[in-house]
């Protein structure tokens, strides 16, 4: 009996070292960090339901704490610049959605220690429509939003 | 060649960091216009950053972010001299990772 606890227990620790062996040369590193990826959230066709499935809730409140700058008019569809500023204490993540676009939720940064309640990144857009800052601080959610005017094959294109 | 530039300029109290990728961002809803077949997406899902091997900012992405992504972020606490590494893995597993001094 004790020894075939013994012979468990080897067969346990050469395993457990074959993995982290794996890990070390870099084998398993993309399984491992695509697994954080939140597929359901972005793959998700509302803004609700896209919110449930990344913070949990899709309650959120309008904050004056949460500053979108983005353009008034995207002259180019592809590249839309948009900048997110808060104020919040505690801010978790801020993420950005476009309400119009087939998969609304866009991008979602989770803030480490230190870094600023800011991200300024580019995105895209199928057509007008409110882009929404969304940051989780302290568990719940802020908004910001801002319409975005695409004219397709317009002066602007 | 990296398919990443990251420049990181420490000011008074804050680090901006600022960081392209080259990568196609297809979201997999594009047609090729001579044969009509759709292009199969390929996008970034995640970017790690780390300074001096924390991990301080992770982005996770859809595939509605632009073409040759672009992002910026702040940091308090970071210093000249200090590494930021900015790591990405897409869609179809390929990654890459940059370092840089925070000048």
């Amino acid at each position: 009996m004790i020894n075939m606890k013994r012979r468990t227990f080897l067969k346990g620790s050469v395993a457990a070292g074959a993995v982290s062996v794996a890990v070390g040369a870099g084998l398993l590193t993309p399984r491992a960090v695509l697994a954080a990826w939140p597929s359901d959230a972005f793959k998700a066709t509302s803004v609700d339901a896209a919110l449930d499935a990344l913070a949990g809730t899709h309650a959120m409140q309008a904050s004056d704490k949460v500053q979108i700058d983005a353009p008034d008019l995207g002259e180019n569809s592809a590249v839309v610049p948009v900048k997110v500023t808060s104020q919040l204490a505690d801010i978790e993540s801020i993420s950005i959605i476009v309400d119009k676009n087939a998969s609304p939720l866009t991008a979602s940064f989770i803030l480490g220690p230190g870094v600023q309640g800011f991200v300024n990144t580019r995105i895209k857009m199928g057509k007008t429509s409110n882009v929404i800052a969304v940051v989780k601080a302290g568990g719940k959610l802020y908004s910001a939003q801002k319409e975005v005017k695409i004219t397709i094959g317009g002066c602007g294109g | 060649m990296s398919t990443i530039k990251i420049r990181a300029k420490a000011g008074d109290k804050v680090t901006k960091v600022s960081a392209l990728i080259e990568h196609p961002m297809e979201t997999g809803m594009r047609k090729n216009k001579k044969t009509g077949k759709k292009i199969p997406a390929h996008f970034i899902q995640e970017v790690v950053c780390e300074l001096n091997g924390t991990v301080v900012l992770t982005a996770l992405w859809g595939p509605a972010v632009s073409k040759r992504p672009f992002l910026q972020f702040k940091i308090e606490g970071a210093k000249k001299g200090d590494t930021i590494k900015l790591s990405w893995v897409d869609n179809k597993g390929e990654k890459d990772s940059a370092e840089a001094k925070i000048a």
